[in-house]
């Protein structure tokens, strides 16, 4: 398991290394799909420059991150490359830690269903691999956007929640909320996670069910509010806070990338911004508790979701957040026999993938397309992602169906019957 | 008092400048109300008495003023509209006296100053200095804005010719007529108030106002290709007496270059001559006094000519020792970089000058790329003071002082990227691009001549208006060209199809969520094709028993 799991770390460090040296560096960095106005490596630069000339970071509108990014660069700013790197090795081996721990828990005769301890082993390599050798991570840490530390800090708080420290748990949480305010939602799957190992049923009656998520709840705010004074201490100002958290929850840059905000709220009539800007941000933390009732029993499965949610909702997604769920595939790769999309989603990513460049340079630079077009392929690549999340949603309800019910369904007179949802 | 200026340039063209200068004995620091104003407009009294203003400075320009080619002007002035008052240090609240204070003078000069707000004013730390009396050193009083796609046309001709004393019908404001006036390649007028001493003791300030309208008319579109100048020719009119209420009325042509008549011939001659020090130059003038009822001759009316002896014969224009240049480089819609050059024409003294950058917030720059090059080495400015924008609240300030080398070039270049704006932001035109102000840049330039720091004598007006502490060097503000930017524009004819793809997207991401959360798996049972049922209902009806 060591041997090819180095090989690949060697094998994903080289392609950065080479890609780092090369001319393609810098163009990567500029891309729109890459970076975005709150992750950009550019805009890092400038805010440390404006550091050095003495005025606050948080005064202008050029620069979106959180405090104590400002001071792990300040010490980081010439080993930038390497620092990204090594997140990236972060996130890929805690992932193949956290699988290694997952078992499989249906006491269940539908054999074919159960996963092989065979399959098991080989699926922190495969998540690895997905997420190493994704073009679109290598992209985004070529580009040394900011996404790749926000990635190992997500893959950070899974690995402790899956381990069950419930402490440390809540320490990552409360940092990935603090750098980007999206990861709040992964608050409830990893309750839920916690109170299974525990044994707590999940009951609103039960008063154990009560005093642990209040621990929890505790262990959260409390860290959350500690990283907030810590940065209020390390500026002196409270500037950073409509600097970071408002600048994510009102959009004001409308800089294109590959989500839904930027042309609808280019295009809004201005009576009705703040309605949609609601809806909109509401629409990202509004499928929590609908998804944690549904599978409160699957709060690994739940994770997924909301990563997926969150990525493709978010205000200024990037394929950073992108990659970060598609790592996720291969640890559902016996769900693949219910999947009933898989060839137009591929087909529908890889040209959107492979367009948008084209698209962008037609408008931006040739002058002979206009922004519809961009606009258009962003709204089918969102499309395409919501139909991946939802069929692996439906394929895993289903899986759960012929779990309880059998593989092979019969009706009352013994011919074969169909499953539909109803 | 008032005067005009002819000075003829050295590619055939001809610049005119008119000045014209009112002094109000009053004063508005002890606070009385004021209601005397004689020659003093009363709009303009009424203006500074209400805002408190200390120095107001505005001018209208259509036109960029070529240095290289025509020398320095008496009084520089960006393209399109620029405005910068000091106000009093009685003021609490600047910015909601700067915005009332230009919504009253777009009313009195019929100018749109009131598209000033706060996204296009900035407040400099170090250029604009005062240009009155006073020591005053706390920058918050200053406000600086610039509207570079302003127009100047009659409208606005108009209005300031009603505040001279005489009005447009006696002096030489009989001159202006708007034809000929707006038919120049460079046309210029302002508008500044300040305070000045009254006598040498400086025991009481009083207002000095001057009007200023400079004018260059070029050789081949006014001039019809022939290189003779009159005043007709110029201003379809010629004058018939002076002001009655003006102290000093004086025609000043530039004859250094023609000490013995050699190269043109002025008529009717003049035995009047002065010399003045201006701008680093010891100049030569012909003076026509028209207080005198002899300028006028039998005709009761002067029109001068002058006429050029040769055509060829261009002798060397003192080259101008501090020029300036902006432009925008990159291609495409998403970054750019903007390059201001500095040229030091000095062969061998190296001196400092203040360089002044607004830019708009849309165009968002990036400091940490500001690179400053002289002779091709770093230049590091000794004082740089940068305020970043916010977005759509004030724009970008970046004022350098810089050391220029001599005979050299220096280059300034900063990246900046475009911003994508909301479709209601954008001009009704918006291919045609976004305007960045043009850069300012202040410098005090070596002198080869005195200058004369008597501040007291009588000297010709264009010749005072920025005082010289010192007789090394006199003070110079020059300002490139603005820059126009494009910006990426989205449809505008799309909004409601957006937000109906938009929210169709989000809805299908809403309702396959839905259905799968809502929904339970359950065996079904085929229904019958819609043949079957059709005989079905057939098979009822005649009473026999379905398939």
């Amino acid at each position: 398991m060591a041997a090819p799991l180095t090989l690949l770390l060697v094998v994903a460090v080289t392609i950065r290394a080479a890609l780092f040296r090369s001319s393609l560096a810098d163009l990567i960095a500029e891309r729109v799909e890459v970076v975005s106005p709150l992750n950009a490596w550019k805009r890092v630069v400038e805010g440390l420059a404006l550091l050095d000339l003495g005025i606050s970071p948080y005064s202008g509108d050029v620069f979106h991150e959180t405090p104590l990014i400002i001071y792990l660069f300040h010490f980081l700013v010439d080993y930038a490359e390497i620092t990204f790197m090594v997140s990236r090795k972060f996130v890929s081996s805690f992932r193949k830690q956290k699988y290694a721990l997952e078992a499989d828990r249906y006491p269940l005769d539908c054999l074919e269903l159960i996963r092989s301890p065979k399959e098991m082993y080989y699926i922190p390599l495969k998540v690895a691999m997905f997420y190493l050798l994704n073009p679109f991570t290598i992209l985004s840490c070529v580009a040394k956007s900011t996404c790749g530390l926000n990635n190992a800090v997500i893959a950070l708080f899974i690995l402790c929640t899956i381990k069950g420290s419930a402490l440390l748990s809540a320490i990552f949480l409360a940092l990935a909320t603090y750098q980007s305010v999206y990861p709040l939602t992964l608050f409830a799957p990893a309750l839920l996670y916690l109170l299974q190992r525990l044994y707590i049923p999940v009951n609103i009656r039960r008063p154990s069910f009560w005093w642990y998520t209040l621990q929890y709840a505790f262990m959260y705010l409390g860290s959350l509010f500690v990283i907030i004074c810590l940065s209020f201490f390390l500026l002196g100002t409270w500037d950073f806070l409509p600097s970071v958290y408002g600048f994510i929850l009102s959009v004001p840059d409308l800089t294109p990338n590959i989500g839904l905000f930027w042309y609808f709220f280019a295009e809004m009539f201005e009576h009705f911004r703040l309605f949609f800007l609601c809806v909109f941000q509401i629409n990202v933390f509004f499928y929590t508790i609908p998804l944690s009732i549904k599978l409160k029993e699957h709060p690994v499965f739940l994770i997924f979701m909301q990563l997926a949610v969150i990525s493709i909702f978010k205000s200024y997604p990037t394929v950073g957040d992108i990659a970060l769920y598609l790592a996720f595939l291969p640890v559902w790769s016996h769900l693949y026999r219910f999947l009933r999309n898989v060839f137009l989603v591929s087909c529908v990513l890889l040209a959107c993938s492979a367009l948008f460049p084209v698209l962008w340079h037609l408008w931006i630079y040739a002058g002979s397309a206009n922004s519809n077009f961009y606009y258009a392929i962003t709204l089918l690549f969102n499309v395409a992602q919501i139909l991946l999340v939802s069929d692996y949603f439906y394929a895993y309800l289903r899986r759960e169906y012929h779990l309880t019910h059998g593989l092979y369904l019969k009706r009352k007179d013994g011919s074969e019957a169909t499953l539909v949802l109803k | 008092d008032e005067e005009l200026v002819i000075r003829p340039l050295h590619s055939g063209d001809i610049y005119a400048s008119f000045q014209f200068r009112t002094v109000w004995d009053t004063d508005f620091m002890g606070g009385k109300k004021v209601s005397h104003y004689r020659l003093f407009p009363k709009s303009l009294g009424q203006v500074i008495s209400k805002f408190s203003v200390r120095e107001l400075h505005i001018s209208f320009t259509q036109g960029y003023w070529r240095t290289m080619q025509w020398g320095q002007p008496f009084l520089p002035s960006p393209p399109g509209a620029e405005l910068w008052v000091w106000f009093q240090d009685t003021v609490t609240d600047v910015d909601g006296t700067w915005k009332e204070l230009t919504n009253v003078l777009s009313g009195i000069f019929c100018a749109s100053l009131n598209f000033i707000d706060s996204t296009n004013t900035v407040q400099p730390s170090a250029s604009f200095k005062p240009l009155g009396i006073g020591n005053v050193t706390d920058h918050r009083f200053l406000r600086y804005a610039t509207l570079p796609r302003e127009i100047v046309c009659t409208e606005n001709l108009t209005p300031w010719k009603k505040l001279l004393p005489c009005g447009s019908k006696a002096g030489l404001a009989v001159l202006m007529k708007s034809e000929k006036l707006f038919h120049s390649s460079f046309h210029s007028q302002a508008v500044h108030i300040r305070p000045v001493c009254q006598d040498w003791q400086c025991k009481s300030t009083s207002w000095e106002l001057r009007q200023t309208l400079n004018v260059v008319f070029d050789l081949h579109s006014s001039g019809q290709g022939k290189r003779e100048w009159s005043l007709f020719k110029m201003f379809s009119r010629t004058l018939t007496e002076a002001c009655p209420l003006a102290s000093s009325s004086k025609i000043y042509i530039d004859v250094t270059d023609n000490p013995q008549g050699e190269q043109f011939e002025l008529s009717p001659a003049t035995p009047l001559l002065s010399q003045a020090v201006v701008l680093g130059d010891r100049r030569t003038y012909s003076v026509y006094d028209l207080t005198q009822q002899a300028t006028f001759g039998s005709m009761r009316s002067l029109n001068m000519l002058l006429r050029w002896k040769s055509s060829d014969g261009e002798c060397d224009m003192m080259r101008p020792l501090l020029h300036g240049e902006r432009y925008v480089a990159g291609y495409g819609l998403q970054t750019g970089e903007i390059h201001t050059l500095m040229y030091n024409h000095h062969p061998y003294r190296a001196f400092p000058v203040l360089l002044l950058d607004t830019v708009p917030w849309y165009l968002r720059l990036y400091i940490h790329t500001l690179t400053v090059t002289s002779k091709g080495k770093d230049n590091k400015p000794s004082y740089i003071h940068y305020q970043p924008s916010k977005d759509r609240v004030r724009p970008h300030l970046l004022e350098m002082l810089v050391q220029l080398p001599p005979n050299s070039v220096t280059e300034v270049t900063v990246q900046f990227e475009r911003a994508l704006l909301k479709w209601t932001e954008y001009t009704p035109d918006p291919n045609h691009g976004f305007y960045v102000g043009s850069s300012v840049v202040s410098a005090l330039v070596p002198s080869v001549v005195a200058m004369d720091t008597n501040s007291t004598q009588e000297r010709p007006l264009f010749s005072s208006f920025f005082p010289s502490k010192e007789e090394s060097s006199y003070f110079v503000r020059i300002y490139t060209e603005p820059l126009l930017v494009n910006l990426p524009t989205p449809d505008f004819s799309m909004p409601y199809n957006v937000i109906c793809l938009t929210c169709t997207v989000v809805a299908v991401g809403y309702g396959s969520l839905y259905n799968l959360l809502t929904r339970t798996f359950q065996v079904e049972e085929p229904s019958p094709g819609l043949a079957k049922r059709l005989a079905n209902i057939i098979r009822k009806m005649r009473g026999v028993p379905p398939l």
